[in-house]
């Protein structure tokens, strides 16, 4: 089995659902007076852990009615349905009959962000237990009153019923502070095979509304007397306003204030297209002092590979030296700046009322963003409310903290009115923190056997992550008067990492060499993006693994298999070759290719394998994703369509940035600023066909699904483009001119 | 002042005659649907349909909406009796955050009202001027079919129904 | 006319008849020279042959592009190296002959919708590059549509006498006195790039008219602006403009390429800046120097654009309003072209003679390039009806030029809208975008 030594290791995650020791076996060491320290106390299960009172997650009132509470929100990948299938599975009452509210910094517990594909490890196995747990104490409870032994006791409907019929719903049994109790780090969970909702492709809670035009985003938010708000953005990362001509836009019909507070300069008015107009009149009042010196955008591989600052970690050293290759090649992929792209820019509601500020916002973490605000506005925490309200989808960190943040501020310049804030688009594009530009170097030798006999692989990056960063990661408070400075960067611990996520290969190699070039200066904005590191990490060590395989004289998913020990790796790979049609020798038709690729997300998230039939047309060296056949493990699945859908969504978008995107930029703005300049892909090459297969794994623990499908749909789009043209091409995003260009060579 | 007829309804809106039509159905009449998405005319998250043609609402202005008729999605039915386009929408599941559907939606149906029975080579041109950048594409134009066949369904008389598929 | 024709052909027996060339195994893509298929890709480039040869939904160079005359439609043919559909069974005596003369393989005349009264000028050397790029490309099969001609016209032979009264054959004859870079550019565009058959006018017969070189011609229901001291163009055009409007695909001045024109700056922009450079040189010439009267003219609309300062606002309410919140935000944005809209006062488009290349772009606006950054303008043929469009239109003439208004332009909106209609459905659209260097193709 695959064993990495890990180096650097600054905090080991444990997988979710795991009990490591029960009670009673700890309280038996804790007797034992030797000068052995006690073992940590058993983990709860998922983040229980931080929240462990059951009532943080579950709520049964009197008259029945049952609320599940995450500290996660709905960020469109379907979270909400998934956990009322969850709650209302282990609590054995209907689907309808419950209700889920997501993150609200006064009623959900801390969950941190809704990132990194830990929703369902973390608050699905939350919610999983306490629910469990609650239906535990509802059977006791019932036990009691009835004088029946519990283990005779069944539940069915939002009732507890015994033998003799009798029936005691939960309303009647709950009583206050009965759920306020801490979680026991097991529970009875029900059997998978007696599932009657989870696992079931239950539609979404949240569509109805959204195809009959009911409230369903912050940006259809209205309350009394609301005002609106546009920020006018300096026009480059430092600018700084020299002047602006205020009282004249103040005068335009409607303008209620302009707010100034150093660079941060915004305008309010009573109705929302006096203040696109307002903000048309304050950008050309305003006067800037641009002093940005952006690197080279045709030159990221130098800026990263040479003229940044680095930090070197060695991630992975495995030495075998009797192992000897006798073919060696090496490659350099790239990959530029790329953005969210978030159809609906950012968008907020603030309130401050009585010294309280409160803020409707579609930010992936409540509690880090509401930290950060009352940083900036020096007030406490505790006066401050986040309420994740939806926005459109942000695949990580866009403008809905800087966004939330601006209404904020707004906000306590005009106590008492609600002020909502809409980015335009031109403010999302130019000022959301991009996916980092990254480098990578590959260098492997085939031995004898045609296996892998050493691999070295090394990777630049930025960090991927600027949050939490406190006040000084939002624009905002970096733009006001007494300005915030942006904390300094910090590498993402692994196991997950950040650049290096995915760095360290699923695979095994007798000889192993893994470097995260971490570095910390960002010349351009930057944060998370789906997938992070790994996007770029499967994408070079997967086309790599097609270039070694054609070293061997291997078919590229013969040459996997060859190295791959994990055998639900192995599983998903084996399916997604087999549904695909994939064989040994196989020709795809002229002008086409066929690809592969596989990862499993962070190596400890879902399993993903990708087959791909793509189509290049020599002329234009245009490149088309014609098909795709997917294979996916992700544990338990809670619902099978929601699965489907964030896959088939990830090889689409993960499309469109491996074939068209990056971020452009002069030597002092960013230029890509609408969909004119940032193209991303359009109904004329959406794929015929995408299949996406499911390898359910009853009881198992959650696995995160919502990023295991970047990369490898990327490495699949290149391994097939190569296979169609004969050329590789290693430098992100494979645009026509440069697929073009390589066959003209 | 002037009228605007929106979902069959009169409205009287005291609005700028260079105010996009975007603004007046979200801010005026607190519709939802139609959403703002770029201002540019460049994604598509806006479109409703006037006189039975999709338009992009955030670059058609009030003067030129004297005596036309405006649907918006709202206008197409409700969750509890919705239209065939958004019955097909929630079956196929065809959404994740949602944003852009229901700009797609407003589309497809211009589409399906001058051509019951469209290729997908022809929804997919129809479509063109729409961004989705969840991915959701292959689910849209399963919707888009559904909503066809659905519409032919609904179009058959009861008898016929009970034997449809 | 039919008269003249009988009368033309009956004298022309001679050339009326050619011989057939026997038909040839389609010679291998190895046996021509990668050197010679590269020079023919970059010809065939600027002699824009795909754009006709190629449909909407089919291959590339397997023909079928409805060509619309004022005798018919004409339908491009298969030149892809298929031996049954295309030109596959030609030997590079017989391209050379339907490139030099107008005849096919088996004899036939060509309609003189194939340029070659332009393609004549063409040398044995590049027809021999073109030949080579032609025959290694991927072989179509797909036959000819039948053109949709009225008799006599769909009888061939007439053609002899079109060409009796209008192919000057030969290939094209240097001009001593003029530099090596304009005769270069002389070369190209009297030759391959074939302007003056959409930039010239034509007769009654469909000839060229020679009389009037480049004053301005119609094609695909667009107009081709006059390309010489007719220019329309507020801004007077120079060598340097023209270089760049040509291989970039856009003018800060000018504004950027669409409509026909967008093809043509999209293969104009993959071959060697060079011939670029020398077709601007030739152009400027035919432009011509601009008179003190409309330099200055020229110079006072630029300082005018560039400081922002509104021109006189004209009377008309609505066309105002629709221009303000429709328009005005990318047209005003001050963003650099391709990107952001031309400022309207600089636009040839509105200075025109004609409103029908304004009233094309309002109704359909541009289309995006499938993954490259290019420019995008919302169409707006269904949110606005032909008497709203034209107030829009009147209003942008009167505010943004001083020249006459436009008479009758509901009914040019009216056709309009039905001509770009079935020009989005044959068109298949441009593949390449106005292009900053860096974006460009390697030539």
């Amino acid at each position: 089995m695959n064993a990495p030594v890990i180096l650097d290791r600054r905090r080991l995650l444990k997988g979710s659902g795991a009990l490591v020791v029960s009670f009673s076996l700890s309280s038996a060491f804790a007797q034992d007076q030797t000068t052995q320290a006690p073992p940590p106390a058993p983990k709860l299960p998922g983040s229980l852990e931080k929240s462990p009172y059951l009532d943080s997650w579950i709520r049964i009132d009197a008259d029945g009615s049952i609320t599940a509470f995450t500290g996660k929100a709905e960020l469109g990948q379907g979270f909400k349905t998934a956990f009322q299938q969850i709650a209302a599975e282990q609590l054995d009452v209907p689907f309808a009959s419950l209700k889920v509210i997501t993150a609200d910094t006064k009623l959900t517990a801390n969950e941190g962000y809704t990132a990194g594909s830990h929703s369902l490890q973390d608050s699905g196995t939350a919610i999983l237990n306490a629910a469990a747990q609650a239906r535990q104490l509802l059977i006791a409870e019932a036990a009691k009153r009835l004088e029946l032994p519990a283990e005779n006791l069944r539940t069915e409907n939002g009732a507890v019923i015994a033998p003799d019929g009798r029936k005691l719903s939960y309303g009647e049994l709950v009583a206050t502070e009965m759920l306020h109790v801490q979680a026991q780090p097991t529970s009875k969970l029900k059997d998978p095979t007696t599932f009657k909702v989870m696992g079931q492709p239950v539609p979404r809670v949240d569509i109805p509304a959204k195809v009959t035009g009911g409230v369903a985003y912050v940006q259809d938010l209205r309350l009394p007397g609301m005002v609106h708000a546009r920020v006018l953005r300096p026009p480059s990362y430092g600018a700084e306003l020299m002047e602006c001509d205020t009282a004249a836009v103040e005068k335009l019909p409607d303008v209620v204030k302009v707010v100034r507070d150093g660079n941060f300069l915004a305008v309010v008015a009573k109705k929302e297209f006096q203040a696109v107009k307002a903000l048309s009149a304050l950008s050309a009042a305003a006067k800037w002092k641009e002093t940005a010196q952006l690197p080279k955008q045709d030159d990221l591989l130098a800026v990263l590979t040479t003229k940044l600052p680095s930090e070197d970690f060695v991630i992975l050293q495995r030495g075998n030296a009797s192992a000897t290759g006798q073919k060696t090649i090496e490659a350099t992929y790239t990959r530029p700046y790329q953005s969210h792209g978030s159809i609906g820019p950012s968008c907020a509601v603030a309130q401050f009322i009585d010294g309280a500020m409160t803020v409707w916002t579609h930010t992936q973490g409540v509690y880090p963003d509401r930290a950060a605000i009352a940083e900036m506005l020096h007030m406490p925490p505790q006066s401050v409310r986040l309420i994740h309200t939806e926005g459109s989808g942000c695949y990580g960190h866009n403008g809905a903290d800087d966004a939330a943040a601006d209404a904020a501020l707004i906000a306590r310049a005009l106590p008492g009115a609600p002020v909502r804030v809409q980015w335009t688009r031109e403010q999302e594009h130019g000022w959301e923190p991009y996916g980092p530009a990254m480098a990578t170097k590959l260098k492997a030798s085939i031995g004898d056997d045609g296996k892998i006999v050493d691999w070295s692989f090394a990777v630049w990056s930025n960090t991927h992550s600027m949050r939490p960063g406190g006040a000084g990661s939002l624009l905002a408070a970096q733009h006001m008067e007494k300005p915030f400075a942006v904390p300094p960067a910090k590498p993402l611990p692994l196991p997950e990492g950040g650049g290096d996520r995915n760095a360290i290969p699923i695979y095994t190699f007798p000889n192993a060499h893994v470097t995260h070039h971490f570095l910390p200066d960002m010349p351009i904005r930057i944060s998370a993006m789906r997938g992070l590191g790994a996007y770029h990490n499967v994408f070079s060590i997967e086309s790599f693994m097609d270039e070694l395989a054609a070293l061997a004289g291997t078919d590229p998913v013969e040459f996997r298999l060859k190295h791959l020990d994990d055998p639900r790796g192995r599983d998903v790979v084996e399916k997604a070759a087999q549904e695909f049609g994939w064989h040994t020798g196989q020709q795809a038709p002229a002008g086409r290719g066929y690809g592969f690729a596989f990862a499993r997300y962070k190596n400890l998230a879902a399993y993903c394998a990708i087959a791909s039939e793509v189509e290049v047309n020599r002329e234009t060296g245009r490149a088309r994703l014609v098909r795709a056949v997917a294979a996916v493990d992700s544990g338990q699945v809670v619902n099978p369509d929601g699965l489907t859908n964030q896959i088939e969504g990830a090889i689409v978008q993960s499309t469109s940035w491996t074939l068209y995107e990056r971020v452009t930029f002069d030597e002092r703005r960013i230029t890509s600023i609408d969909w004119q300049t940032y193209p991303i892909l359009r109904f004329d090459a959406v794929p015929e066909k995408i299949d996406v297969h499911i390898i359910n794994r009853p009881g198992r623990p959650f696995l995160g699904s919502g990023e295991t499908g970047q990369g490898p749909a990327a490495a699949s789009l290149a391994n097939g483009i190569a296979n169609a043209t004969g050329k590789r091409l290693r430098d992100l995003p494979l645009t026509r001119k440069r697929i073009k260009d390589a066959i003209d060579a | 002042m002037m009228t605007l007829k929106v979902n069959g309804q009169d409205h009287q809106i005291d609005a700028e005659p260079d105010t996009p039509l975007l603004y007046v159905l979200r801010d005026d009449l607190k519709l939802n649907a139609a959403k703002f998405g770029c201002g540019l005319g460049q994604c598509g998250s806006c479109t409703v349909i006037v006189d039975g043609k999709a338009v992009l609402s955030c670059v058609t202005p009030m003067v030129l909406l004297e005596g036309k008729q405006v649907t918006t999605l709202e206008g197409l039915g409700t969750v509890s009796a919705p239209s065939p386009i958004q019955r097909a929408f929630m079956e196929e599941q065809a959404a994740q955050c949602g944003y852009c559907i229901a700009g797609m939606m407003m589309r497809a149906q211009a589409l399906l009202q001058r051509n019951p029975k469209p290729t997908d080579e022809q929804i997919r041109a129809e479509l063109a001027p729409h961004l989705c950048r969840c991915g959701t594409h292959m689910r849209i134009l399963r919707a888009v079919h559904r909503a066809s066949h659905l519409m032919d369904t609904a179009a058959l008389s009861p008898a016929d129904k009970r034997s449809a598929p | 006319m039919v008269a003249l024709l009988v009368a033309g052909a009956g004298a022309a027996l001679a050339v009326a008849w050619r011989p057939a060339i026997a038909a040839i195994d389609p010679p291998k893509p190895q046996s021509f020279d990668p050197a010679l298929i590269k020079r023919g890709r970059e010809l065939a480039a600027i002699g824009n042959c795909n754009d006709c040869h190629t449909v909407r939904g089919l291959k590339n160079f397997a023909g079928g592009l409805p060509v619309p005359t004022p005798f018919g439609t004409v339908y491009s043919s298969n030149i892809t190296p298929d031996a049954e559909t295309g030109i596959g069974g030609w030997s590079e005596q017989a391209f050379r002959r339907a490139m030099r003369f107008g005849v096919d393989r088996e004899g036939r005349h060509l309609y003189p919708t194939f340029p070659y009264d332009h393609f004549t000028n063409v040398s044995d050397e590049d027809d021999r590059a073109l030949y080579a790029y032609l025959m290694t490309r991927d072989p179509v099969r797909a036959s000819a549509r039948e053109n949709q001609l009225s008799f006599p016209l769909d009888q061939r032979f007439v053609v002899a006498g079109w060409k009796l009264l209008f192919l000057r054959q030969g290939t094209y004859k240097p001009d001593p006195t003029k530099s090596a870079e304009w005769n270069h550019g002389a070369y190209l565009v009297e030759g391959l790039a074939h302007c003056g058959a959409c930039h010239t006018p034509r007769n009654a017969l469909g000839a060229e008219r020679a009389s009037a070189s480049f004053a301005g011609g119609d094609v695909d229901n667009w107009q081709a602006f006059a390309i010489n001291a007719q220019s329309p163009s507020p801004v007077p055009w120079d060598a340097d403009a023209l270089y760049a409007y040509l291989r970039n695909g856009f003018h800060p001045d000018h504004g950027t390429a669409r409509g026909p024109m967008a093809e043509v700056v999209s293969n104009l922009s993959t071959v060697p800046s060079a011939d670029v450079r020398a077709i601007a040189t030739y152009m400027a010439d035919v432009f011509g120097a601009p008179s003190p009267d409309r330099k200055r003219e020229g110079e006072a609309v630029l300082a005018q654009a560039k400081s922002g300062a509104a021109a006189t606002a004209n009377a008309d309410f609505q066309g105002a309003a629709i221009y303000a919140a429709a328009c005005a935000t990318c047209h005003e944005s001050g963003r650099p072209l391709p990107y952001g809209g031309i400022k309207l006062s600089l636009s040839s488009t509105i200075s025109a003679p004609d409103p029908r290349n304004l009233a094309n772009i309002v109704l359909t606006g541009v289309r995006p390039v499938e993954g490259e950054r290019s420019p995008i303008m919302p169409g707006f043929a269904e949110s606005m009806s032909d008497a709203q469009v034209a107030a829009l239109l009147t209003y942008l003439r009167a505010r943004f030029t001083s020249q006459p208004p436009w008479t009758d332009i509901e009914r040019v909106v009216a056709e309009a809208r039905r001509s770009q209609t079935a020009f989005l459905q044959t068109s298949a659209g441009v593949r390449n975008a106005p292009a900053e260097p860096s974006q460009r193709d390697k030539p």
